[in-house]
């Protein structure tokens, strides 16, 4: 503002002695360039904001305590409950038969809870927004045998701040949650979170 | 004078319909509450997850009708709006506030329209009349 103001007297010094004309071009190229200041500004924030997933947060619940639940078991009867579960490392799966990165996932899920089940580390998969016929039918295409479970009203979900799915949380043996990814789920992170979950199991 | 005119009756229509607004909104603030009007006014502030920029009273997706549902359990076990809003905000995040808390960095949003429309009037003023004025008065 204080660099435009002398330029502006200049500017009309000039349109008194030299005619209408040049002045007003000029100060229309003025007005041109302070409308188009702000476009700019804007299309840059627009371009700065735009290409980022606004879900894609870390999760407020990382070192506090993992929400509770009791959930219906789909694979077998009865219930699985936090409880049944307190002091073992479990890598809660929020999935559904509809979502293709789930589908993509599947394997690398499967590798873990091969690879860990005989540690004490539990895979349960809660689903999510979806029928206990496609969650079946979706076992029988993919295969795995860890536990999954209904979760009616999405109450778990909602507790654990589910955005979508796939999401997965690693619990941690003194019930926090130490971490969760959105997206696909890969083998690696599986592999260094639940190896950084036991890790802090031994140590306390 | 006519352009003087002109802005004198475009700022008191604005005054007019921001103080309608004022008064729509203290109205409708005025009513007594029952629980589902209660529990709608907690859901309208709270972005669904699932889609963007919906409200969750708006969203017609399945989670967001089980997030009025449990809003409404809540309410009805006697849960404060306030500590309502606080449970979601502990497992979202501020991100399912679809009005960010006016405090610290997050007054940004709510200054920058304020800033940019007394800016533009300033602009208005000192740069885009005065050139016209110069050329009015030789002439």
């Amino acid at each position: 503002m204080s660099t435009d103001a002398p330029s502006t007297t200049e500017e009309v010094a000039e349109t008194e002695g030299t005619g209408a004309e040049p002045g007003r071009r000029r100060s229309r190229t003025r007005t041109i360039a302070i409308v188009l200041a702000p476009l700019v500004l804007f299309a840059l924030l627009l371009a700065s904001g735009l290409g980022k997933d606004p879900r894609a947060l870390p999760s407020e619940l990382i070192g506090k305590p993992a929400p509770g639940f009791s959930l219906p078991r789909l694979d077998t009867d009865g219930t699985i409950s936090s409880k049944d579960l307190a002091g073992q490392v479990v890598v809660v799966n929020f999935w559904a038969s509809w979502c293709l990165p789930c589908r993509q996932e599947h394997d690398d899920l499967r590798a873990a809870w091969d690879r860990y089940r005989e540690r004490g580390v539990v895979v349960l998969g809660v689903l999510f927004e979806d029928t206990p016929e496609g969650a079946m039918s979706f076992r029988q295409e993919l295969g795995g045998d860890w536990p999954i479970a209904d979760d009616p009203g999405s109450k778990t979900a909602i507790a654990y701040g589910v955005f979508g799915v796939p999401e997965t949380f690693v619990i941690a043996p003194d019930g926090t949650v130490a971490a969760k990814t959105t997206g696909a789920v890969t083998y690696d992170w599986l592999t260094d979170e639940i190896e950084a979950a036991l890790r802090k199991g031994n140590v306390e | 004078m006519s352009g003087r005119a002109r802005s004198v009756a475009l700022i008191v229509g604005a005054v007019v319909v921001v103080g309608l607004a004022a008064l729509f909104a203290s109205a409708r603030a005025g009513r007594t509450e029952s629980l589902a009007d209660r529990a709608h006014e907690i859901a309208a502030g709270l972005r669904c997850p699932v889609c963007l920029n919906l409200s969750v009273a708006d969203s017609p997706s399945r989670l967001a009708g089980e997030m009025r549902s449990e809003i409404a359990t809540r309410l009805r076990a006697g849960e404060s709006p306030e500590r309502i809003r606080a449970f979601f905000i502990d497992r979202y995040g501020e991100w399912i506030l679809l009005e960010p808390p006016r405090r610290g960095l997050n007054w940004i949003p709510w200054a920058v329209p304020v800033v940019a429309l007394a800016a533009g009037v300033a602009i208005w003023i000192a740069v885009i009349r005065r050139p016209e004025t110069g050329l009015q008065e030789p002439g």
